[in-house]
């Protein structure tokens, strides 16, 4: 596990030897900003509450994460020190693993930057800072569930672009999976389990329920269990890509 | 423990495309195998494999006693590794690359110092240390990835071309260091210059098409030429189609080549039959003849020449019937 932690701290370090933490952080913050003031109306409604700065996350992350996650594998294989990484005395999970909660916590700081909106609704009213609480824990899980998602694709391609393009195709997927549009295109002809099942994959499905302050079982579990597929699928994309 | 490195029946197909056929090899301390072969060869997906990177068809490979594909992290720990190309991560610094690998190898304390130091002073690294590894030139880069392979005081050492790119003094530079350390290690060396083997290497392997055509000594090796034991000699223009008619007529003698030095001299190449030495042979030929023989001296075989015959000629039939 030590070695993990080795591998963890080299690529945290990465995102800021290089200016791509500094842009995504940036970015990040003013586009939360923006969402949250002027679409989501955060005065206007009166409440004291952060609904309208995490009603956009999922959709915020869909693009800005696999920003993040493109480069993770599809880097090294490009390069080549793939094979250098490899051939150290790590495990293909320690490598994985490594590198997704070196992303992660990268992720996390971005996050926690976001804590000026969090004391300006604190300022104005008196919200309930247990829902929003949960509402960070759920923004954290689906970010973690984007990336694993992102992860994987960029181990199948040398390419960043195209890994780019792939992982922002199957987590919108993600994030659609719960909206009506695509549950009434299925809801006409499909079986309730099954439209049930559709629903039931979504980001926003089990994001939206933690947010609002009610952390079940369930989406925890379900981003869980997403989070290690994919790694598990990232860890047979790199055996399997490997060689070529 | 005898092999350090013991590959058995090692193979390797992608799809129809067999890469690596059946190579087998043991390495004892202190040995240093040149792995020879065209490009293409099979070379770097045998090292491969080898350093447990890829897993092969079939076949195992033990090293100090670890199979790679049932033990890899034990396997691991006791190689040093220089891949092709010797990548590294570029933005970071070089002092921070080695101490990243010192952590990774499970370096620590005064020994994790004391092999960064010892590795940089070695290598001459002192004064690139704070650079990122991406602004370095071809020849650091490779210094910084053969750094990196041996900062562990591995017990085996696979190189895959460590000098490619490199200029001469660099090449130099290189060969010497492998040369100190060979006694206490079992390396593998991949190269395609021939001088190299030569210089380096107490024992050659030669891959074409995936199978391992030779493994012998260089001097086995050289053996193989037909130029093995000839005699080059310059000799006056005006003498020269006397003494190579001469020496041609001789029962041990296969061919005289001819070639021109300068306006007023030949130079004759006396090749002999099957490898015999022949030099006291031409020298008393030529007191009895009264020719004027300068510079006598004996090849020991053109490695160029072995190489081509061996890689180009041996069984395209064998791989019809595979295939």
């Amino acid at each position: 596990m030590s070695r993990m932690g080795t591998l963890f701290r080299r690529e945290f370090r990465g995102y800021f030897a290089t200016p791509v933490a500094y842009v995504f952080i940036v970015i990040f913050l003013f586009l939360t900003g923006l969402f949250t003031f002027y679409v989501g109306g955060f005065y206007e409604r009166g409440q004291a509450d952060l609904e309208p700065f995490f009603r956009y996350h999922p959709w915020l992350y869909m693009l800005l994460i696999p920003a993040i996650s493109m480069r993770l594998w599809s880097e090294e294989r490009k390069s080549g020190t793939l094979e250098l990484l490899m051939t150290l005395p790590v495990s293909l999970f320690e490598a994985v693993l490594g590198k997704f909660l070196a992303a992660w916590a990268f992720t996390a700081i971005a996050l926690v930057l976001t804590f000026p909106i969090w004391i300006t609704a604190n300022y104005l009213g008196n919200p309930d800072n247990t829902v929003i609480a949960a509402g960070y824990l759920g923004s954290l899980l689906m970010a973690g569930g984007f990336l694993a998602i992102g992860a994987c694709i960029s181990a199948l391609t040398k390419n960043q672009v195209i890994a780019f393009v792939v992982s922002f195709v199957i987590c919108f997927a993600f994030n659609l999976s719960g909206f009506p549009l695509v549950l009434d295109f299925f809801r006409g002809w499909a079986p309730q389990a099954i439209v049930d099942v559709i629903g039931s994959f979504s980001f926003l499905t089990h994001f939206t329920s933690i947010q609002k302050g009610v952390i079940d079982l369930r989406d925890l579990i379900y981003f869980t269990t997403l989070i290690a597929f994919w790694l598990y699928a990232n860890m047979l994309a790199i055996d399997a890509k490997k060689s070529s | 423990m005898d092999n350090l490195i013991e590959v058995s029946e090692l193979r390797k197909s992608f799809g129809p495309l067999v890469a690596v056929d059946g190579v087998s090899l043991q390495i004892k301390r202190g040995e240093v195998l040149g792995f020879l072969g065209p490009n293409g060869a099979g070379k770097s997906t045998t090292m491969k494999m080898i350093t447990g990177f890829i897993a092969p068809t079939g076949g195992s490979v033990r090293i100090c006693g670890h199979d790679v594909a049932s033990d890899p992290i034990a396997a691991k720990s006791r190689i040093g590794y220089l891949p092709e190309g010797a990548p590294a991560y570029g933005e970071m610094s070089v002092a921070g690359f080695l101490e990243f690998i010192a952590d990774i190898r499970s370096l620590a304390g005064e020994t994790r110092t004391r092999r960064i130091r010892e590795v940089v002073e070695k290598i001459h690294l002192e004064q690139v240390l704070p650079q990122t590894i991406e602004t370095l030139s071809k020849g650091f880069k490779r210094r910084v990835g053969l750094a990196q392979a041996i900062l562990h005081d591995p017990e085996v050492l696979i190189l895959d071309e460590p000098t490619d790119g490199l200029d001469p003094n660099q090449k130099h530079e290189v060969r010497t260091l492998i040369g100190e350390m060979a006694p206490h290690k079992a390396i593998i060396v991949s190269t395609h210059i021939l001088e190299e083997v030569d210089a380096l290497c107490t024992r050659t392997a030669i891959i074409a098409r995936g199978r391992l055509l030779f493994t012998g000594t260089p001097a086995e090796l050289e053996a193989r030429s037909r130029y093995h034991n000839a005699v080059t000699l310059t000799v006056a223009r005006v003498q020269a189609e006397a003494v190579a008619a001469g020496l041609g007529a001789l029962p041990a003698v296969a061919d005289v080549e001819a070639a021109d030095v300068d306006a007023a001299r030949r130079r004759l190449t006396v090749i002999p039959r099957e490898g015999q030495p022949i030099l006291e042979l031409v020298q008393q030929t030529g007191r009895t003849s009264g020719w004027a023989l300068e510079e006598l001296y004996v090849e020991s075989g053109h490695l160029d020449e072995v190489f081509r015959t061996i890689t180009t000629t041996a069984g395209p039939a064998g791989e019809v019937t595979r295939t």
